[in-house]
């Protein structure tokens, strides 16, 4: 292993010693500037914070299946500042309730499906042997890091964390506990550490593909990682300016977002107002909106890999699907303010926003339609990831359906802020964007391991997963449907919450046993690392250039620099001895 | 096993045109123009939504308390850096290193000089006033402390890069000039943006 003398460069001045082939074990497998162990890193991390992140709202479903009972054997563990006699207090709610959506969503799926996949698969699949910038890459994690450990860290705070929801609304954040000023500052790194993965991201696609391969030869989990890199390029940088903001209203007393004449429980504040609580909505939905397909791209890009790898045939309508992907990126700049309807912007904007939301549907539909078209008559290789790959169409579509009633004002007046808001959403995004993850992580755990993961075990862990998950989000339509508001903390203290509690409990026991049938998951990702089949590169037959490298990928990637002869797709090409013909292969190779 | 060398980072993609570092800095400008964007929309929303009279009121001219000549001064402070900064990957673009140091020297001190002026004839003169102006006293004085300090800290971010050229990041040069011009251009483009914004900041806050 030699470093040529270039390697300096991108290393910069201050490293003269690289030329040396050991590194230290501390600056090969944890302040590594590898994209391999960054993206395991960010994986790793991702996953402990989904757990997490569900945890916090597993615990949340027992005071609301069962409102001021006390919380057996876990509630014990709590101080009593929180859960007095095991009995969890609205204000310790409230903070769970904010911590689960900040958590699910920027410490856990994004980090997870861009960081971690994006990170470790997308250099292999354009033949890079890195991505452009390493340090950027290696201080990106750590940015993230931070600011998870920022987030923590706020659950200490006096007045626990932020409890003002994931959205964090103003007023009320901003006149909130001293955690909500936490989560401001722990906003920042993860802005700034998404910023720094994005234009890397980007650059990388742009500048490291390897030679033949084209944009329209790109696999297309590169393309979904290319516009979700722009998404998040271009639609963060609003919020990290809304939450200067609102840290420059919290601490230094200005009115941003302060009306004037605000009165909190009967005490007039000391604002001196002219502030617009509106803007904050705007500026934070600007982003949140495109952090919605920064959530669901990624994964559409995985289950497009694990179904063509599995159905033998090439995407149909690839280019379709690229052009509704970019179309689709373009559109959620301008959809943010269907999450206002109610806030009384006027009719016209709302019309305005109820015409884009509408059109965006379509080239999500496009995508979905494709890949469906895909699995037919084809003879489908019934595996783990495939599984998952299959769930995810049903679960999305429902996920997006759902959704359309949201995007018209009139049946979003009755709709917004119910259970229904927080059943459509989390069907696109739990089953899903994490059933999409799980299938990525069935998919490519040969290749960053060597080996795979135990099939039985991960096919006990779908079915469970798929019938709990389900059992957990349908409920919430027809509790929305009866009017239940999604932010109470005791439904059965009115009558029509009372008349749908039957589906609060079932849905909190969803969700507790699909807690538990994520242990088959967990057994078999740590064990299958030391006891998993060993596997060769290419076990699952893919055509894509990951699968040319060797598993695990050594530092650099590939043996030899890969040059491209076509698409990302040659599955059952007529004529060829094998029914997958891999991009890097010439004709007569194959 | 060689590790394969990463492309592009010195000189250019034969196709895009450009090195790797110039395109990472463009976009990282594109996300700059987003985020000043956001705060730029925000000073139109909050002043076209303030009310007529009270405290919160939005200040006529002579309540803001700028003073153009002062902000004038400090726009031709950039302006002039910007032109130095060109000046200084000129020179080392023309094998020049001793004269590309001393533009980009001083390039630093109009730099300082900003930060200096900001400081000693802006922010302290009204924190020390008689009432204070602060960004509690109303949302003109908060987006005018929220904005130019954001840029302020743009400003010392630059200083910052440059100075790290100056001293210890000039090391770069002997061992590789094209690679260290590089840098120096791709500062020069953030710093060209740092420039661009306060011309922007300039007419809204003290002209307008």
């Amino acid at each position: 292993m030699s470093h040529g003398s270039n390697d300096h460069h991108h290393h910069g001045p201050d490293h003269h010693h690289h030329d040396h082939p050991e590194l230290g074990w501390w600056r090969k497998y944890v302040f590594s500037t590898d994209h391999k162990v960054i993206g395991v890193w960010y994986a790793v991390t991702a996953l402990v914070f989904l757990l997490l992140g569900f945890s916090l709202v597993m615990t949340m479903r027992w005071q609301l299946a069962y409102p001021g009972q006390p919380l057996p054997v876990i509630g014990a563990l709590f101080s009593e500042n929180v859960m007095p006699g095991g009995v969890m207090l609205p204000e310790f709610y409230n903070s769970l309730g904010a911590m689960h959506g900040t958590i699910m969503v920027f410490l856990g799926i994004v980090p997870l499906i861009v960081g971690g996949f994006g990170n470790y698969v997308m250099p292999l699949q354009i033949g890079a042997p890195d991505m452009a910038f390493p340090k950027i890459n290696m201080a990106s994690y750590w940015v993230y890091f931070v600011g998870g450990i920022v987030m923590l860290a706020s659950f200490f705070a006096p007045g626990g964390a932020a409890n003002s929801g994931w959205t964090s609304y103003t007023p009320l954040s901003v006149t909130a506990t001293a955690g909500q000023t936490w989560w401001l500052i722990g906003m920042v790194f993860l802005i700034t550490s998404s910023l720094l993965g994005s234009l890397n991201f980007i650059v990388t696609i742009i500048q490291l593909r390897a030679n033949g391969l084209s944009f329209f030869r790109l696999p297309f989990f590169v393309w979904s990682q290319f516009v979700t890199a722009f998404l998040l390029l271009l639609a963060f940088p609003p919020l990290e300016a809304a939450a200067v903001l609102q840290l420059m209203d919290r601490v230094a007393g200005s009115s941003f977002f302060m009306p004037t004449g605000l009165v909190v429980s009967g005490v007039v504040q000391s604002y001196t107002g002219g502030g617009s609580p509106l803007l904050w909505q705007h500026l934070f939905w600007f982003l949140a909106h495109p952090e919605v397909y920064v959530l669901i791209l990624p994964g559409m890009g995985m289950v497009a890999e694990v179904i063509t790898s599995n159905t033998r045939k090439p995407l149909w309508g690839y280019r379709v699907m690229v052009y509704s992907l970019v179309f689709l990126g373009f559109m959620s700049f301008i959809v943010w303010a269907h999450h206002m309807f109610i806030t009384g912007m006027g009719t016209r904007i709302s019309a305005f926003f109820a015409t884009t939301t509408m059109i965006i549907s379509i080239p999500s539909v496009v995508i979905l339609t494709a890949l469906v078209i895909t699995l037919y008559r084809s003879s489908i290789r019934y595996t783990v990831p495939m599984l998952f790959a299959l769930a995810f169409l049903p679960m999305f579509a429902i996920g997006g359906l759902t959704g359309l009633p949201l995007g018209l004002p009139a049946a979003d007046i009755q709709l917004h802020d119910t259970y229904y808001v927080i059943g459509h959403f989390h069907y696109v995004v739990a089953p899903g964007t994490i059933f999409a993850a799980f299938a990525g992580i069935y998919h490519w755990y040969p290749k960053v391991t060597g080996r795979s993961m135990n099939a039985a075990l991960g096919k006990i862990h779908f079915w469970l997963s798929f019938i709990f998950i389900n059992a957990v989000f349908t409920p919430m339509f027809f509790q929305g449907m009866a009017g239940v508001s999604r932010r109470l903390y005791d439904q059965t203290l009115y009558q029509h919450g009372v008349e749908v509690q039957g589906w609060t409990i079932m849905s909190s026991w969803g969700a507790w046993m699909l807690g538990l049938s994520q242990v088959p998951f967990i057994l078999n990702f740590f064990l299958s690392m030391r006891a998993g089949r060993k596997v060769a590169d290419n076990p699952w037959e893919s055509t894509t250039l990951e699968w040319a490298a060797p598993s695990p990928p050594p530092h650099g990637n590939f043996a030899t620099v890969p040059v491209v002869y076509r698409g990302p797709y040659e599955y059952s090409v007529p004529g060829t001895k094998r029914d997958f013909f891999p991009q890097h292969l010439t004709k007569a190779e194959a | 096993m060689s590790v394969a060398v990463l492309p592009h980072t010195v000189k250019p993609h034969p196709i895009t045109g450009v090195y790797s570092g110039k395109l990472g800095t463009w976009l990282f400008l594109a996300s700059e123009v987003m985020l000043f964007g956001a705060l730029f929309s925000s000073y139109v929303l909050l002043r076209v939504g303030a009310p007529h009279e009270g405290p919160a009121a939005w200040p006529t001219h002579d309540q803001t308390h700028l003073s153009w000549k002062i902000g004038g001064l400090n726009t031709i402070v950039l302006i002039v850096s910007s032109v130095t900064m060109v000046m200084a990957w000129a020179n080392l673009k023309m094998n020049k290193f001793a004269k590309g140091k001393m533009y980009l020297a001083a390039t630093l001190g109009l730099a300082m000089t900003f930060i200096i002026v900001k400081l000693a004839f802006e922010y302290i003169p009204k924190f020390t006033h008689e009432p204070p102006y602060l960004p509690s006293t109303n949302n003109f004085f908060a987006l005018y402390f929220t904005m130019t300090g954001l840029h302020g800290l743009h400003v010392l971010g630059g200083v910052i890069v440059i100075a790290y050229f100056l001293g210890p990041g000039s090391k770069l040069w002997h061992r590789d000039p094209e690679y260290f011009t590089n840098r120096i251009e791709c500062t020069g483009l953030y710093w060209h943006f740092v420039d661009l914004v306060w011309i922007f900041l300039f007419p809204v806050l003290y002209l307008l």
